[in-house]
C-alpha cells in the first residue's frame, strides 16, 4: 500500500515516520529500480538500523553529481552512492563530502586508499559480442576488422567516458590514431548504455561497449550462454563504483553505519545478480554460480582520479576530432 | 479595441499567457542565476547549432511535403477504417524515443525486415545511419502530426464551398486553385514551424541514427553542459539559442501564413465531387497506403516485440502505468485551461506575444525547464513531493503549441461567424462560451486533448529529474527495465504505453467528434 501512502503524501498529507530517523541515499536510476539492488538493500539495512532508508534515483553517475552540485550544502541527501573514479575528483572539489572510516578486505585488483569514498562494486569495460564469433584481441585488430560496434557518447554516459579513458590509458598520445582507425567501425553512438545494448540485442551491431560481467546476466537470469565478452591484450579499464557521505548530513552516524553496511556481506551478496558487477568484497559464499565462466583480463587499467580529471577534456577532444571527420 | 465588439474578452488569455511565459522564462532565468562564469559557446557548439538547424529544416520540409498529398487523399476519400487509420497514425509521435527507434530499426535497420528482403535478392543491407536516418526517423515521428494539422485545414473549408465548386463544374485542378491552395498557404507555414521546433530539440534520435558525434544537436550540447561540465551558464546560453531559433521560425510562419479564410457555412458534412477520375483514385490510394505502410510497419514491430514481455513486467510497471495515466489526465485539464483562453485572445487579434509564449514550451529544452524549476522549488518545497504536479504542468506546456495551432483557426472562424449575432442577442462571456463557442469547438478540443494526453503519457523529459524511486512514469520504468538488461519486459512496457497513449488519444479525439463529420 506504499503507493497509496505516497499518493496521499502528494495531496499534502505528511508522512507518519516522525520517530524513525530517515537516511536519504542518492543513487543512480538502475540501482533503485525493482530489478536493481535497491529493494533488497533497503530491506536488509532497515532490518538492522532502526531507520527508514530512502533511496532516491537521479539519472546516472554524472547526473547524480550534477544533482548534488545543484543542491549544494542544502542537500537533504546523507549519502551519495554511484559515482565512479572518473567523477570523484570533481565530487571532492565541491567540498560537500566528508571522510569516512570504512575499512574492508577489498577484492579489487589494487589497493584502495581513499579517505572520502568507499567502493561497493567494480567491473571491467569490455566489448560484448555473440558467443562463437571470432573476436579481435585488441583495439588495433578491431580497427582493422569490418566489425561494427555501438558505443555510448562520453558527454552523456558513464560507460562512454570509460571507453575514452580506456583508450587513453592504453595508448596515451597514440589514442588519436586508434580512434582514427576505429572511426569506420563505429556504427553509431548512443545517449546511454540502455540504447546501445538494445541496438546490439536487436542485431544492429556485432559488438557493444558494456562490461565483462554482462554475459553473466544472460547466463544466470535467462539461461542463455550466447553472449561473450572479448578480452583485449592491452588490458581493460575498470569501472569502480563508490559511495561517500555528505558533510552536511543531519544523520552522520547513520550515514557512517550505511557505508559500513555497504561493504558487509549482506549488501555485497546482493550486488552480483542485481547490479551485475563484481562485489567490492567477496561474499562469504563466494560469487554466484556462472560468474566463473566470465573472462578475466590479464591487465587492469585505471587512472587515478586526478589523472582522470586532467585527461578528460583532452580525451574528449581527440574523440570528437577523430569521429567528426 | 477589437475586444469591444466581441462577445469574449482577451483579458483571461493575456493573463494566462503571461503566467506561462513567466513560468518558462523564470525557469531559464533561475538557471542563469545559479550559473558561474563558464566558457561560453565554443567551436563545437556552433557546429551543433548548424547541424541542428539543418536536420530540423530538412525534417520539417520532408514531413510537410509528404503530409500534403496524404492529407489531401484522406480529405477526399471515405473508406472503412479511415478514422482508425487517422488515430493510429498519431501513435509514433507519442512513443518514447528509444522505443520508436527500435521499431524503425526493426524495419529499416541493418538486420531489419527491409534488409532481409533485399538480402534475398543479393543486395547489401540498408544503410540507415547518417543524416538520412535522422530525417527518416523525424518523418516517422512528425508526418502523422503534419498530416493531422493539414487535414484539419481541409476539414475547415465549409461544405458549401465544395458544393459551389461542384456546381460550377470545377475539376480537381480548379478545386486546387480555388480552395485548396489558399487553404494550404494558411496552414502549411504553421505546420512547418511546429515540426521544425520539435526537431530542433531532438537529441537521442539525431545522435543514435546520425551515427556519431557529427550529429551533435543543441540539446546534446545542453546535456553536456549540465552533466559533463556542470556549466549552467553555457546550458542557459544554448537554451537561449534554441529559443531564438524557435521564436524566429514562429514569427516567419505567422508572417507567411496569410489569406482570408473561407467564411461561414452551416456545419454540414462535407461532400466532395472532385477527384473521381481513376488517376486521382490511384494517386490517393498510393498516398494513403504508402503512409500507412511506412507508419504501421515499425508500429507492428513494436507490437510483435512487446507481446511476449507483457506477462513478465511486474507490478511496478503497472503502477507506473497508473501514474502515467493520472499525470496525463491532470496534464490534459491544465492544457485546456491554458490553451482555450489563449486561443481566444489570439483570435481576438492579440496574436504575436500570446502565440509566442505558447511556443516557449517547445522552445526551451526540457532539461533546462526541469533544472530551472528544481532550482526554484527546492528552497520552498520538497521536489519529490511535487514530482507529479510539476510533470503534469510541464507536459501541458509542451503540448500547448500544438493545441494552439489546432484551436486558433476554429475559434477565429466561430468568432467571425457568430460574434455579431451573439452580441446583438446580448450573449456574452460564459453564455457565449457554453452556447456557441465550446459546442462548435468540440472536435478541436478533442483533438488537442487527445494529443496532450498522449504526449504526456509518452514524455520522459522532466520526471527523470524529479522522480524518486517509487513514483516513476511508464516511460521512465521502460528505461529502467532496459537499464537492468530486461529488454523483453521493456518491450512489453512499450506496447502497454502504445496502447494507453493510443487509447487516450482515440477516446478524447473520438469524444470530440461525436455527431461530427468523420
Amino acid at each position: 500500500m506504499k503507493h497509496l501512502v505516497l499518493a496521499a503524501g502528494l495531496l499534502g498529507a505528511t508522512a507518519a515516520y516522525a520517530d524513525t530517523p530517515e537516511l536519504i541515499v542518492y543513487t543512480y536510476d538502475s540501482f533503485v529500480s525493482d530489478w536493481g539492488p535497491g529493494p533488497a538493500v533497503e530491506k536488509a539495512f532497515e532490518a538492522t538500523c532502526g531507520c527508514d532508508l530512502k533511496l532516491v534515483g537521479a539519472g546516472d553517475g554524472a547526473g547524480l553529481l550534477a544533482r548534488v552540485k545543484l543542491e549544494g550544502a542544502r542537500s537533504d541527501a546523507d549519502v551519495v552512492l554511484g559515482l565512479d573514479t572518473n567523477l570523484t575528483a570533481a565530487a571532492k572539489a565541491t567540498g560537500l563530502f566528508a571522510d569516512h572510516s570504512v575499512s574492508a578486505d577489498y577484492a579489487l585488483p589494487f589497493a584502495w586508499e581513499d579517505a572520502t569514498f568507499a567502493p561497493y562494486d567494480w567491473g571491467y569495460f569490455a566489448f560484448v559480442h555473440k558467443a562463437g564469433m571470432d573476436a579481435p584481441a585488441n583495439f588495433a585488430e578491431l580497427a582493422e576488422s569490418d566489425l561494427k560496434i555501438v558505443i555510448q557518447d562520453p558527454r552523456s554516459s558513464t560507460p562512454g567516458l570509460g571507453l575514452l579513458m580506456w583508450v587513453k590509458t592504453a595508448y596515451g598520445d597514440k589514442a588519436p590514431e586508434i580512434w582514427d582507425g576505429l572511426a569506420d567501425n563505429v556504427l553509431t553512438v548512443t545517449k546511454g548504455w540502455s540504447e546501445a545494448y538494445g541496438l546490439f540485442l536487436e542485431g544492429e551491431a556485432d559488438m557493444v561497449l558494456s562490461y565483462t560481467t554482462s554475459p553473466a546476466y544472460h547466463l544466470i537470469a535467462e539461461e542463455d550462454d550466447s553472449k561473450a565478452a572479448a578480452v583485449f591484450d592491452e588490458g581493460h579499464y575498470m569501472h569502480v563504483e563508490v559511495a561517500g557521505k555528505l558533510a552536511t548530513s543531519d544523520q552522520p552516524e547513520l550515514a557512517e553505519q550505511f557505508l559500513a553496511f555497504m561493504v558487509s556481506d549482506a549488501f555485497q551478496s546482493i550486488i552480483p545478480t542485481t547490479n551485475w558487477m563484481y562485489p567490492a568484497v567477496t561474499p562469504a559464499d563466494g560469487l554466484p554460480k556462472g560468474f566463473e565462466t566470465l573472462v578475466a583480463p590479464e591487465k587492469s587499467l585505471l587512472l587515478s582520479e586526478d589523472e582522470a580529471a586532467a585527461l578528460r577534456d583532452v580525451a574528449l577532444d581527440e574523440w570528437l576530432t577523430a569521429l567528426s571527420r | 479595441m477589437a475586444d469591444c465588439a466581441q462577445p469574449l474578452r482577451s483579458r483571461w488569455g493575456l493573463g494566462v499567457a503571461a503566467v506561462v511565459a513567466a513560468l518558462i522564462l523564470g525557469a531559464l532565468a533561475a538557471v542563469v542565476w545559479r550559473a558561474e562564469v563558464g566558457r561560453g559557446l565554443g567551436f563545437a557548439d556552433w557546429a551543433a547549432i548548424r547541424f541542428t538547424v539543418m536536420q530540423a529544416v530538412l525534417s520539417a520540409v520532408v514531413s510537410v511535403v509528404l503530409a500534403v498529398p496524404v492529407a489531401r487523399a484522406l480529405a477526399r476519400r471515405r473508406f472503412p477504417g479511415r478514422r482508425f487509420l487517422i488515430a493510429l497514425m498519431g501513435a509514433p509521435f507519442i512513443l518514447p524515443v528509444i522505443v520508436a527507434i527500435l521499431g524503425i530499426l526493426a524495419v529499416f535497420g541493418r538486420s531489419g525486415w527491409l534488409s532481409d528482403l533485399l538480402g534475398l535478392f543479393g543486395f547489401e543491407p540498408v544503410q540507415i545511419y547518417g543524416l538520412h536516418g535522422v530525417v527518416l526517423a523525424h518523418v516517422f515521428f512528425n508526418l502523422p502530426l503534419a498530416t493531422r494539422l493539414i487535414l484539419q485545414g481541409w476539414q475547415e473549408i465549409p461544405a458549401e464551398r465544395f458544393r459551389l465548386a461542384a456546381q460550377i463544374n470545377a475539376d480537381s485542378r480548379a478545386m486546387w486553385q480555388l480552395l485548396e491552395a489558399p487553404m494550404l498557404r494558411q496552414v502549411v507555414p504553421g505546420a512547418l514551424a511546429v515540426v521544425f521546433a520539435i526537431c530542433l530539440s531532438s537529441f537521442a534520435v539525431a545522435l543514435t541514427l546520425g551515427g556519431g558525434p557529427r550529429a551533435t544537436t543543441i540539446e546534446l550540447a545542453i546535456y553536456q553542459a549540465f552533466r559533463f561540465d556542470f556549466d549552467l551558464g553555457r546550458a542557459a546560453m544554448l537554451s537561449g539559442v534554441q529559443l531564438l531559433l524557435t521564436g524566429g521560425a514562429a514569427l516567419v510562419a505567422l508572417r507567411v501564413a496569410t489569406g482570408e479564410g473561407f467564411g461561414a457555412g452551416l456545419d454540414r458534412p462535407v461532400r466532395r465531387w472532385d477527384g473521381r477520375g481513376s488517376f486521382a483514385l490511384v494517386a490517393d490510394a498510393i498516398c494513403i497506403i504508402g503512409a500507412a505502410v511506412f507508419l504501421l510497419l515499425p508500429l507492428s514491430a513494436i507490437v510483435i516485440a512487446g507481446l511476449p514481455g507483457l506477462v513478465s513486467m511486474g507490478a511496478s510497471v503497472w503502477w507506473a502505468a497508473v501514474y502515467s495515466t493520472l499525470i496525463a489526465g491532470v496534464s490534459t485539464l491544465v492544457l485546456l485551461a491554458v490553451a482555450l483562453p489563449m486561443a481566444v485572445a489570439v483570435a481576438l487579434g492579440r496574436g504575436g506575444l500570446v502565440e509566442l509564449s505558447g511556443l516557449l514550451g517547445l522552445a526551451v529544452s526540457p532539461l533546462v525547464i526541469g533544472t530551472g524549476l528544481f532550482i526554484l522549488i527546492y528552497p520552498v518545497a520538497d521536489p519529490f513531493a511535487l514530482a507529479l504536479p510539476v510533470t503534469a504542468v510541464v507536459n501541458a506546456l509542451m503540448s500547448l503549441p500544438f493545441a494552439l495551432r489546432i484551436l486558433i483557426p476554429r475559434v477565429r472562424e466561430v468568432l467571425a461567424r457568430y460574434g455579431r449575432l451573439s452580441l446583438s442577442l446580448d450573449m456574452r462571456g460564459g453564455v457565449f462560451l457554453r452556447r456557441v463557442l465550446l459546442p462548435r469547438l468540440r472536435p478541436q478540443i478533442g483533438f488537442a486533448a487527445g494529443l496532450a494526453a498522449a504526449l504526456s503519457m509518452g514524455d520522459l523529459g522532466v520526471i527523470a529529474l524529479f522522480a524518486d524511486s517509487e513514483t516513476a512514469t511508464l516511460p521512465l520504468q521502460i528505461y529502467r527495465l532496459m537499464g537492468a538488461y530486461r529488454m523483453e519486459a521493456a518491450s512489453g512496457g512499450a506496447l502497454l504505453l502504445l496502447c494507453l497513449s493510443m487509447g487516450a488519444f482515440y477516446i478524447l479525439d473520438r469524444g470530440g467528434r461525436r455527431h461530427a463529420e468523420t
